[in-house]
């Protein structure tokens, strides 16, 4: 039996060329490493990117890769899904790539719930093209293409994926090692397409655009890190919680020493919470973080397969098909 | 039963609106043509509209079939029967129907109210027009409605009826019973018995009102021999279903899956419905959110080592152009099939043309060169489909195959081929770890005779690559920007879809000389018409040959030769003079450009006299 696989056998020759500082390079670290901690193995495991700086993705992880083309990479893993359902897929993609070029590949990858673990790595800003507003940039952003300030009322990405009928929604940020590890390993137990919104610094073009929650002061009264069947508290001194107002149909933030029993344990099969967990506006509520939303069901890979004939085996020949009909012999 | 004329062979067009069944009651015809032994070419015409408004001339269904005792190439130029199922049906084929043909018509269909419709101001039945036809008339709905009475139906179900007596006339008027109908009929509404009888009865009711009325008076039954086909097994094929088998028949002969991933659109959803009744083959089919999402897909299916197929007609491959450079780069094998119609934009979805074949050949950005092959007929689908598969798996790389909405709807009988002397498909399979080179390298050395790179799929041990739409370097594989690489790389593309002449075979003449004074080149669903019209033009001693070209990126390698051997070249093609241009530029000659943009087949007669006219123009004063 040869030894387990450590982050170095899922690295590659190539050298990295990202941006010195780019999130990226936090993110990669935290998947190879979580590759070999979860067993993969490097045959079995592909990365399927679109076009953006995360779209490089591929080119760095030691296992079968496809950088595609803008847009399209949800569409090629499920192509890839369905051929060999045996395979891990992961899709590397971005803000721009996903939710712009490829709303629509995204938006039906998910919906048909094909075994994809989707990581959207959202620096809210065009890296590659230099520096335009994104679709999930915020209202006011400054870029080459909206130099007085975009207009465009930005996407929710966690309520794009549940909207469209994901059954898996979790959010981390770059430089979170244990969060993103963890959301990473839950993606991948998951059978069904699940997406991981990844907080992702560009250092060069948006540097610091989570800073309201990153920063190191900040962390605690702006995070909330969301576990199945824990109570969602919170604060430098775990002193704030989420409470649910059924008057006004919303999040409110409590005090945790007051209000104890109104304080919301988080069940992430809970779809409406879901959602008002991901809106939460910031700098009022924290930012959720974790497995956010979570309800298991058939993945399209295996529907596919039960739903089809023979299950895409040959059990029939050609030789007899070409005379499922009526012939006639000339002598 | 009266006395009954024999004819070689007989055009007939059946005409309504599209409501009212004409496919059907054409094809239930056509089967038992198929059974009588008759050879026959079909021509399903239809509106884009799905159920245009009753009784208006662009909601006008048609459906042609020309059958005979001797070899048919082509759906007829002129019907010497018409079916008219209302006026409007009456109005916009008179124009194209033989003088003197027989028109049977609806009369009951004939209200002011309908000939206001159609636009006519008279009625034509009385205001001479139809004078020189032979005009037979029948009260098809009320006869129907009257046959069916008994079963208890709605008018509106009863009426359904009515395709159903109409063919029971027209099998009297073929000289044929109503057995095969009645078989048909009795299996497909197995279900629903009240249909069933009353379709059963309609069928049986106009077959004897041909017997019993006093139209034998006007009509004398038509009997067509059968014709004689070579021995063998035969049964009717169309174009979409010979395309499916045939890349269901090169998937076995590959030994691989096949993946379908298509987005509905006409007329090229066919070969989806085809495709998806083939699972038992090792065929799978998705219906991807967009004909983008449709060719990525196949990609993906591609790289996880399945055949990846995808299908469209010209805007929807105008919309896969990017993701097919994608298989190029990549150099992973995708078969693209067009199925091509009228344009530009949506144009005419439901008509026929030949009016992509700039696209196929050029439409990518970047020096994107891939191989193109295109079908002549409904049965050549299934080989050329095999072809396409071979050529895309020998040299890795995508294949388009241009068919187009004629051919894909179109019928004729096709002996079925032995499929075991049909030649194995070889796959450039993975290779065993080679430790002296990176994987990366090992993934991208290819065969120096086909250009074909290894196809390693995710899931094989120890040959983990990356590909990707980025150049790379020629030898190890890894992303290159340098300048003589890429040019090495343009280089190494083109040559690869030049190689493909080194293995498909010479370039065959269909008919003639190989040297002479005019050359006919053809190719796709025109083989037909322009195969009647060489011949014909032959026959009266004519110097011409005819070349019909399978593929048309690369050329085979002798069609310089062939095309050198003549004094002109004629080129007659359904668009603007496309494959006139590729030849100009390939061989630098100046062929005469035959071209024809109206979303109908070329007729036979036209093709003919513009043959004669090139020879006459040619040496001025020799009697043609
Ligand atoms: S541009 Fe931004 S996202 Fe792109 S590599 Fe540089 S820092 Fe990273």
């Amino acid at each position: 039996m040869n030894a387990p696989l450590t982050h170095k056998d899922f690295t590659t020759s190539q050298e990295v060329r990202w941006c010195p500082g780019c999130g990226d390079y936090a993110i990669l670290r935290v998947v190879t490493k979580t590759l070999a901690e979860i067993g993969a193995t490097r045959e079995n495991t592909a990365f399927v990117s679109g076009i953006g700086c995360s779209s490089r993705f591929p080119y760095y992880v030691e296992s079968y890769g496809f950088h595609t083309i803008h847009g399209r990479a949800p569409a090629v893993a499920t192509g890839l899904k369905l051929t060999n359902p045996e395979l891990d897929v992961w899709v590397v993609t971005g803000d721009g790539d996903g939710l712009s070029i490829g709303g629509n590949h995204l938006l039906h990858a998910l919906r048909r719930n094909v075994d994809l673990n989707i990581l959207l790595f959202n620096n809210e800003i065009y890296g590659l093209t230099k520096g335009q507003y994104s679709p999930t940039s915020r209202v006011g952003t400054r870029s080459p293409s909206s130099p007085g300030g975009s207009t465009d009322m930005p996407l929710v990405p966690g309520q794009f994926a549940i909207g469209a009928g994901s059954k898996f929604y979790a959010r981390a940020i770059d430089t979170d090692k244990v969060g993103l590890g963890e959301v990473l390993k839950a993606s991948h137990a998951h059978k069904g397409a699940s997406m991981i919104e990844i907080y992702q610094n560009c250092i060069v073009y948006n540097d610091n655009v989570f800073g309201g929650f990153t920063d190191k002061e900040n962390v605690k009264d702006s995070q909330i890190k969301l576990v199945h069947g824990e109570p969602m508290v919170f604060g430098a001194e775990q002193n704030k919680g989420l409470a649910f107002d059924i008057k006004t149909m919303a999040i409110t933030v409590v005090d945790a020493n007051k209000h104890a029993d109104e304080i919301l344990v988080h069940d992430e099969t809970n779809k409406v919470i879901a959602q008002l967990l991901i809106g939460m506006p910031r700098p009022q509520f924290p930012v959720a973080l974790g497995v956010i939303f979570h309800q298991p069901a058939d993945p399209f890979d295996k529907t596919y397969y039960n739903n089809h004939v023979s299950g895409m085996k040959r059990t029939g020949n050609i030789k007899d098909v070409l005379r499922k009909t009526t012939t006639w012999k000339v002598d | 039963m009266t006395s009954k004329t024999e004819l070689e062979s007989v055009v007939i067009r059946l005409a309504g609106d599209s409501g009212d069944g004409m496919q059907l009651m054409g094809s239930q015809f056509v089967a038992t043509t198929a059974k009588l032994g008759n050879d026959f070419a079909t021509f399903p015409d239809y509106p884009a509209e799905i159920r245009a408004p009753v009784g208006t001339t662009f909601g006008v269904s048609a459906y042609q079939v020309n059958l005979g005792s001797v070899s048919i190439t082509t759906a007829g130029d002129e019907p010497h029967v018409l079916v008219a199922f209302n006026p409007a049906a009456l109005k916009v084929n008179l124009a194209i129907i033989a003088k003197g043909a027989t028109i049977l018509l609806n009369s009951d269909a004939f209200s002011s109210r309908n000939l206001t419709k159609a636009g006519y101001t008279e009625d034509p039945r009385t205001s001479g027009e139809l004078d020189g036809y032979n005009v037979v008339e029948a009260d098809i709905g009320r006869l129907t409605l009257e046959a069916v009475k008994e079963l208890g139906l709605s008018k509106s179900d009863g009426g359904r009826c009515k395709n159903l007596w109409a063919l029971g006339l027209l099998l009297w008027m073929f000289d044929r019973d109503i057995k095969m109908v009645s078989e048909w009929v009795s299996n497909k509404f197995a279900k629903k018995e009240v249909i069933r009888d009353a379709n059963l009865a309609a069928l049986q009711a106009g077959h004897i009102y041909g017997e019993a009325s006093e139209i034998s008076a006007y009509v004398t039954p038509i009997a067509v021999k059968a014709a004689t086909f070579p021995p063998g097994e035969y049964r009717s094929i169309m174009g979409a279903e010979a395309l499916a088998l045939g890349l269901a028949a090169a998937a076995e002969k590959a030994d691989r899956k096949m993946m379908f991933c298509g987005y509905p659109i006409t007329p090229a959803s066919a070969l989806l419905h085809r495709l998806s009744q083939l699972g038992e083959l090792g065929v799978g089919t998705f219906q991807a959110e967009d004909e983008i999402a449709a060719v990525c897909s196949a990609i993906g299916a591609a790289f996880g080592g399945a055949i990846g197929v995808t299908a469209s007609s010209g805007p929807g491959i105008a919309l896969k152009a990017e993701a097919i450079g994608l298989a190029v780069n990549t150099e992973l094998p995708l078969i693209i099939v067009n199925a091509q119609r009228g344009g530009p934009s949506t144009g005419l979805p439901t008509k026929t043309e030949q009016s992509d074949l700039y696209q196929a050949v050029y439409g990518r950005n970047g020096d994107t060169p891939i191989p193109v092959v295109a079908t002549r007929s409904p049965g050549d689908c299934f080989y050329v489909a095999i072809e396409a598969v071979r050529i895309a798996l020998r040299h890795m790389t995508p294949v388009i195959i241009l068919t187009d909405g004629y051919l894909q709807n179109a019928a004729e009988p096709w002996e079925i081929p032995d499929v075991d002397a049909i030649e194995p498909i070889a796959t450039n399979d993975a290779p065993a770890r080679d430790e002296d080179v990176e994987r990366q390298q090992q993934a991208f050395t290819r065969n120096p005779d086909t250009g074909g790179r290894p196809w390693i799929s995710p899931g094989t041990l120890d040959l983990m690559h990356r590909v990707g739409g980025i150049e790379k370097d020629i030898v190890t594989g890894h992303i290159s920007y340098d300048g003589e690489n890429h040019s090495a790389m343009s280089d190494l593309r083109a040559n690869k879809v030049k190689s493909v002449a080194d293995f498909i075979p010479l370039q065959e003449l269909e008919m003639g000389e190989t040297k002479g004074r005019l050359l006919v080149i053809g190719w796709g669903s025109t083989y037909g018409p322009i195969y009647q019209a060489v011949k014909a033009v032959r026959e009266t001693g004519a110097d011409v040959s005819y070349v019909h070209l399978t593929y048309i990126q690369p050329f085979c390698k002798n069609l310089g030769d062939i095309i050198n051997g003549f004094d002109q070249v004629m080129v007659p093609e359904m668009n603007m003079g496309q494959l006139n241009t590729l030849l100009k530029d390939r061989f630098s000659i100046d062929p005469i450009s035959v071209t024809q943009v109206t979303g109908q087949p070329f007729r036979i007669s036209n093709l003919k006299k513009k043959i004669t006219a090139a020879l006459k123009a040619m040496q001025p004063g020799e009697a043609a």
